[in-house]
């Protein structure tokens, strides 16, 4: 009964969806208030449905009822109950009703948190993410229903995909797709502002948090899932470059572009249809994502792993949202002329650059996902693309982007003199190269790629250093306190996430110049030298959990005597669906991890096992957590929250008159 | 509407061009070079008695199937009432090809998994998944290692083969069988033959 409840949910959100895609938007066209009005109910009220329906499911796989398709497939009654809730979107239909939730989590704060907006511009941006909801629950409904029956019902479910169940997948979906869904409010906005002709500084500034807060979101969910690749698969990489990968890596690229390219539009009035263009790329980058790790189009190639049907289906979805707002654009943009000219030195030219390349390197990294597929469709021949593409083009497109980043900051708007420029950070930057090759010989690996890696960061640092001086400088002679109390919180927010960039630098850098793995075999009582470190080999006791019996190794990590951590790495079987998992133990250190992974026992009863010693990656997380906390402060900054004050204030003010 | 604002829609109409194209027609269009000639020959262990062996020889004088299968394969359960349903109607003998049940699995790491072992773990999941979706095989064999698969070229799972009296390969379905291609294409193939001699 209550798989059907939430069924019916789904239903009556698509007869919600579709009067809040309809409805506003006829009323803004007409100028009638109380059609536009009708925006914020439907749009409140979808909400309701779909988190009943999401709740629904939730309630099938917490009370195992495995007469639903999804949880039979998805669930077993030994599951932890934390791995029941998030079984609901370890698979294909779950996954699509949690995006559907966040889009409709979306639209349900700028209804609560964009008041100020005029009326018929709120209808058109509600419309708009109305008709992307119609077909996300539309496509749930005709290919993918969450709520299928399974009769008669299974006795006992499959079990949810045991590399799920670990606490990154807890958190790294969610955080994704609030990400990937929040692109669809600056989409919205765009859309909305090529319809009403209205592509100015305003709307800039509306559009500017939302993108801010996706982008973060975004950006912790990337950097989630790549922790969880790192200590969960077992082999001790952090990213790999494969399509589902890529697929939340693109979006992230635009996005980011996005983010400076509002930023001008804001301030200076220029980049108005190249922001347009962002705002829409960056929205469809996240539904090709959605298209190519729902679709199959990718490993179809392998084993026909998906209904060709679902992607069929998105597909057209894709087309029909994407292909209309480009040809809105194509429509609307060539009279957004004009905006603030700038000099060739200028921090325009700055932003402008990177955005360029960074519109470059996702066209890349789209290029390399997609090429086995164009090759296998043009009948060229079966290949695969892999990391040495991807790095082969991003490095060397990367690294300009991070010169100019740095760059930026320090020139003036509209106009600047070169010489100057240069003069200031010329001793930056000559640091920074020394800093580059002197940190390589001492650490004693002196390739390009390194020197490279650690100029770039060593840049990062040292220029944002002498920005935050240069800063404070300003306003000489108030106490140092009042001097940072001025610096709004926008300002922060840059500085701390360019930083970020330059410690995830250093971590990329190191752990792909010095780190050091050992595969041996071992048995009670062995013990090795690694790294350093000295791995004592204590027996291995079955340890049995809920869902999965597990042989439990024990190692002893020691340093000149002095013990440094016991790691105990299992090898697990989950009984339901009888696979095997490799359970990695870490010892976490701010200058290196080191991790161990079991592998399997061998015949005469020794084990194999594999050690990693991993110099700063997590520096690599550490300069995550720096750009998201950047992107948090450029989001809270006081002005936005001012400027919808003053519109309330005035509001009232016209309503008291 | 100036031409180069339409640049960003041409570029993303080419895209969906190769995108429909990829989801179509490709992986499904394959040429066998096996189609006429004799199925490679094979004496595999039977999934219901494992001591028991099937070889390919014992099927002829008969027009039948060769249906390759897994457990983890997606796309089996797609098709498979199509099979049920063909099996019940009693028109053509199936015979299933359990292809890498184990290895197979991309989430699931048999590498230094014993054989044994790995056969044990093979039947228990085939038998579950056949118990849970229905058995419309004559039998299913197991190609634990595909070796089998890969004397058929075996390209994705699922793939059906129909082969004749004579032991050869008349033709191959890449893909899961629809009940479209069923009708229209199949149990017409299936019916000339039958006729052929």
């Amino acid at each position: 009964m209550i798989p059907e409840l939430g069924h019916f949910a789904l239903v009556m959100a698509f007869a919600l969806a579709l009067v809040q895609a309809v409805v506003p938007m006829v009323g803004a066209a007409r100028n009638n208030p109380s059609m536009m009005a009708v925006a914020r109910p439907a749009a409140q009220g979808q909400f309701f449905f779909i988190i009943f329906a999401y709740g629904c499911l939730t309630w099938a796989f917490i009370t195992s009822d495995f007469s639903l398709q999804l949880a039979a497939s998805n669930s077993h009654s030994d599951t932890p109950l934390m791995y029941k809730i998030t079984g609901v979107w370890g698979n294909h239909e779950g996954s699509l009703l949690l995006w559907s939730l966040s889009l409709s989590l979306w639209t349900v704060a700028v209804t609560v948190f964009s008041r100020h907006l005029p009326e018929a511009f709120m209808a058109r941006v509600i419309g708009v993410l109305g008709w992307v909801s119609l077909g996300f629950i539309a496509f749930m409904l005709v290919t993918s229903n969450p709520f299928d029956r399974l009769l008669p019902g299974a006795p006992e479910g499959r079990d949810l995909n045991p590399l799920l169940q670990d606490p990154g997948m807890i958190i790294h979906p969610p955080l994704l797709y609030m990400g990937y869904v929040g692109f669809s409010v600056a989409f919205a906005f765009a859309i909305a502002a090529l319809l009403t002709g209205r592509l100015d500084a305003a709307w800039a500034r509306w559009s500017r948090p939302w993108t801010t807060v996706a982008w973060v979101f975004l950006t912790a969910g990337i950097a989630v899932g790549s922790a969880w690749a790192y200590y969960e698969l077992g082999w001790g990489g952090w990213w790999f470059w494969d399509p589902v990968e890529n697929a939340s890596f693109m979006p992230w690229l635009l996005g980011t572009a996005l983010i400076h390219s509002l930023a001008v539009t804001e301030k200076r009035g220029a980049f108005r249809s190249w922001t347009v263009l962002l705002a829409i790329g960056a929205f469809s980058l996240s539904l090709l994502g959605t298209f190519l790790v729902r679709s199959g189009v990718i490993t179809s190639v392998h084993a026909f792993a998906t209904d060709p049907a679902r992607g069929m289906f998105i597909l057209a979805l894709l087309v029909v949202v994407i292909g209309v707002s480009l040809l809105l654009y194509a429509w609307r943009a060539p009279k957004l002329t004009g905006g603030g000219s700038f000099g060739l030195v200028s921090r325009e030219t700055t932003l402008l650059g990177n955005n360029v390349l960074f519109a470059v390197v996702s066209a890349s990294v789209l290029m390399g996902t997609l090429y086995p597929l164009f090759l296998d469709a043009l009948n060229l021949g079966k290949i695969s693309v892999g990391p040495p593409y991807f790095e082969a083009v991003f490095v060397p497109l990367m690294t300009p982007v991070v010169v100019l980043m740095m760059f930026g900051p320090f020139l003036r708007w509209k106009d600047d003199d070169f010489g100057a420029a240069v003069r200031k950070l010329a001793p930056a930057a000559v640091a920074s190269v020394v800093s580059g090759f002197g940190i390589a010989l001492a650490i004693d690996h002196v390739t390009w790629r390194t020197v490279l890696g650690l100029t770039l960061a060593a840049w990062v640092v040292l220029a944002s250093l002498q920005l935050l001086a240069g800063r404070l400088r300003e306003r000489a002679g108030a106490s140092v306190s009042s001097r940072l109390s001025m610096i709004p919180a926008a300002w922060w927010g840059m500085w701390l996430a360019h930083f970020g960039i330059g410690i995830f630098i250093i971590g990329v850098t190191m752990v792909g110049s010095i780190d050091s793995n050992l595969d041996l075999r071992m048995k009670d009582g062995d013990q090795t030298e690694f790294a350093g470190y000295t791995v004592r080999f204590r027996g291995v006791v079955d340890a049995p959990g809920p869902n999965y019996d597990a042989s439990r190794a024990t190692l002893e990590v020691s340093r000149d005597g002095k013990p440094i951590a016991t790691l105990q790495p299992e090898k697990r079987v989950y009984r339901a669906m009888g696979m095997p998992m490799t359970e990695a133990a870490l010892d976490i250190g701010v200058f290196r991890d080191v991790y161990v992974s079991l592998g399997e026992q061998l015949p005469e009863g020794d084990w194999i096992v594999s050690l990693h010693h991993k110099p700063f990656i997590s520096w690599i997380w550490a300069g995550c957590i720096f750009m998201v906390l950047g992107g948090i402060l450029a989001a809270a900054d006081r002005r936005y929250r001012r400027l919808a004050e003053r519109t309330a204030a005035a509001g009232a003010l016209q309503q008291a008159t | 509407m100036k031409a180069k604002f339409l640049v960003p829609l041409a570029l993303f109409l080419l895209l969906v061009g190769f995108l429909g194209f990829g989801l179509s027609l490709n992986p499904r269009e394959v040429p066998s070079p096996l189609i006429d000639k004799p199925a490679p020959a094979f004496t595999l262990a039977r999934l219901d008695q494992p001591a028991q062996t099937f070889a390919l020889d014992e099927m002829r004088g008969q027009v039948w199937l060769l249906n390759v299968w897994a457990s983890w394969c997606v796309a089996c359960r797609q098709e498979h009432p199509v099979l049920v349903e063909l099996a019940r109607r009693g028109i053509v003998p199936i015979v299933g090809l359990n292809y890498k049940e184990v290895r197979g699995d991309g989430g699931l790491d048999a590498r230094g998994m014993a054989l044994d072992a790995e056969t044990g773990l093979a039947i228990e999941r085939a038998r579950g998944w056949l118990r849970a979706h229905g058995d419309p095989y004559q039998l299913s064999v197991l190609d634990i290692d595909g070796r089998v698969g890969i004397d058929f070229g075996v390209y994705g799972v699922p793939e059906t083969f129909l082969i004749d009296r004579e032991g050869r390969i008349r033709y191959k379905h890449i893909g899961p069988v629809t009940p479209d291609n069923l009708q229209n294409v199949l149990i017409p193939k299936i019916e000339e033959l039958k006729r052929a001699s």
